[in-house]
């Protein structure tokens, strides 16, 4: 047995029968990162010593022989674009190379509550924009199924440390796809919940009518684990609510499963779509329904998305002045202040955004941009509400092909754009969408993963992963 | 195509400095971005409910406990500082 390879539960079980403590664990990812990390390029930073604190704590809570909830000692790893008291969080951008976060994001107080250890801050793109982690201005992340190869993003650190068995589970974020598609790249499971099922307090915001936190996992049933502990309603979140769980049982027989046609167009890859497809026959197989169905917005979504998501973040990155915190350039003036310390600080990506996120906002383009967009996106929620009347869950892939050569759309920001086209409908909607294996390219001497989309209606992230749990099974790849 | 002060323009609204090349890739980049959302064009009319979107949430207007550490790590990050207070330039 490898402790490396067990689940969160099986990890519980292990610290009741006290085969191992947390320390133990710990210690085995901690070598672990040691090991293979340079590789990977997985972490920016590895919190050991807050890591190594928590896991003693654990062992107590632990040892006294009581009951203790489910990721008490089991070691995650943390996007970092999520707050962790007294430790960086970078965004992987120059502006707040050196930031040290003030408080706890809530997600992080609720698993710090459950006794969680905290291994390290994992790479993404900086301020979550971007499809590979190529965008990071501080590291780059390898996939560790092929380390010519991204790992997807924007959480790409995040699903590389699982990946490479760095961490349990991790947390990343997703705006337009930044959790499912790495998931997808790397193998491992990955949910973006319903928007406003987590709360989003403590996330260096990007995109904050898109934003969600969710798990990166090695199953199904860890991904649920770490869900169940995260979300809820926060006050100091006003967009968060608690859900209404709805603990019934769902079997894969009596389902309707729809599959959109729009999803199977031009573009994508032949492997990836016959990978999808034979998973859907899975389906059919086990007794689900498929329904063909139709989500005639989808062709507008990327340009609706490219609209509201850099109009949101030339707003939301306002906050980046050189003044309150991050990297500040001295100047005379104050405007030259912000110009300086912003025209230094930020990536060419990040800047691309808000340079269109203000132009589609500034006056005389308004209309015809930022509102149309919100038009669009009215009908793109159409599209869904229309779908999940008659579907119980909607199957697709992730991303039209898999992960790509690192360089390979280095140079065109919209040929990058368009890995995210299956994607960031779920976020515009607003409704839970989850990636899993569902099967592998051969390339080189391994294979590259290959992820199906499962997308719910709102608030029913129990109903998809109890689906992604059945076809979890059927697919065997674990 | 969008002009060099067109860019110019958006990038002073948006407070960044570009250099003269990053102005150069600007100018292709939006250009391109922009024409590509011209396919909205296609998208079919509605009509928005405003003011439906969705109900205010709103907190009690009262002070909450917060620990003292959490103004001292806020004020921590400031670049400039004096006395606990963020030190900022002069406007006027």
């Amino acid at each position: 047995m490898d402790i490396l390879d067990l689940t969160i539960k099986q990890l519980h079980e292990g610290f009741k029968k006290k085969q191992f403590t947390s320390v133990d664990v710990t210690k085995a990812y901690l070598d672990n990162i040691k090991k293979s990390d340079g590789k990977i390029g997985a972490y920016l930073a590895v919190t050991e010593k807050l890591a190594l604190g928590q896991a003693e704590k654990a062992d107590k809570i632990i040892s006294s022989g009581k009951d203790f909830p489910l990721l008490c000692g089991v070691p995650c790893a943390i996007k970092d674009n999520i707050l962790v008291e007294g430790q960086q969080a970078t965004a992987a951008s120059k502006i707040l190379e050196n930031y040290v976060a003030p408080y706890d994001a809530t997600i992080i107080k609720k698993l710090k509550e459950q006794g969680a250890v905290i291994l390290g801050k994992t790479n993404l793109d900086e301020f979550a924009m971007g499809a590979s982690t190529e965008n990071s201005a501080l590291k780059e992340t390898r996939n560790p199924h092929d380390t010519t190869r991204v790992p997807g993003g924007s959480s790409g650190g995040s699903a590389a440390a699982v990946a490479a068995k760095e961490a349990c589970y991790a947390l990343g974020t997703d705006t337009g796809g930044s959790i499912r598609q790495p998931a997808s790249f790397c193998g491992v499971v990955g949910l973006k919940p319903t928007y406003g099922a987590v709360s989003r307090y403590g996330l260096i915001a990007f995109a904050s009518s898109l934003d969600q936190a969710g798990p990166l996992a090695k199953t199904v049933e860890d991904a649920k684990i770490v869900f169940d502990a995260i979300s809820g309603k926060d006050p100091l979140d006003a967009t968060s609510v608690e859900p209404k769980i709805l603990n019934l049982k769902f079997e894969i027989k009596n389902l309707k499963i729809g599959v959109p046609k729009e999803y199977f167009g031009k573009g994508i890859d032949k492997d990836v779509e016959k990978i999808i497809k034979d998973a859907i026959e899975k389906a059919k197989t086990a007794g689900a329904k498929i329904v063909p169905i139709s989500l005639p917005s989808t062709d507008y979504a990327l340009a609706c998305y490219y609209i509201i998501a850099p109009s949101e973040a030339s707003a939301n990155l306002a906050r980046y002045d050189g003044i309150k915190y991050g990297l500040s350039k001295p100047a005379d003036a104050l405007l030259d202040v912000y110009l300086k310390s912003r025209g230094v600080g930020f990536g060419a990506e990040v800047k691309r955004r808000i340079m269109i996120g203000t132009y589609a906002l500034s006056s005389g383009y308004y209309d015809a941009y930022y509102k149309k967009a919100q038009e669009v996106r009215e009908l793109i929620r159409q599209d869904f509400k229309k779908a999940f009347d008659k579907v119980d869950v909607i199957f697709g892939p992730v991303s039209p092909f898999p992960a790509f050569k690192i360089g390979e759309k280095g140079s065109d920001p919209l040929s990058m754009y368009l890995a995210d086209i299956y994607t960031v409908s779920a976020n515009l909607a607003g409704v839970p969408a989850l990636s899993i294996p569902a099967g592998g390219i051969p390339s080189g001497s391994g294979k590259l993963p290959i992820g199906l989309q499962i997308i719910g209606n709102y608030f029913e992230e129990n109903k998809v992963l109890s689906i992604a749990g059945e076809m979890e099974k059927m697919l065997q790849l674990i | 195509m969008i002009s060099k002060d067109e860019v110019k323009h958006i990038a002073k609204l948006a407070r960044l400095e570009l250099t003269e090349k990053e102005v150069e890739k600007m100018q292709k980049d939006l250009s391109a971005i922009l024409d590509y959302f011209d396919i909205l064009k296609k998208a079919p009319k509605i009509q928005i409910k405003t003011g439906k979107a969705g109900k205010n949430v709103l907190r009690k207007d009262e002070a909450v406990e917060r620990p003292a550490s959490l103004a001292n790590n806020l004020v921590a990050q400031a670049p400039d500082k004096k006395d606990g207070y963020v030190k900022v330039k002069a406007i006027l």
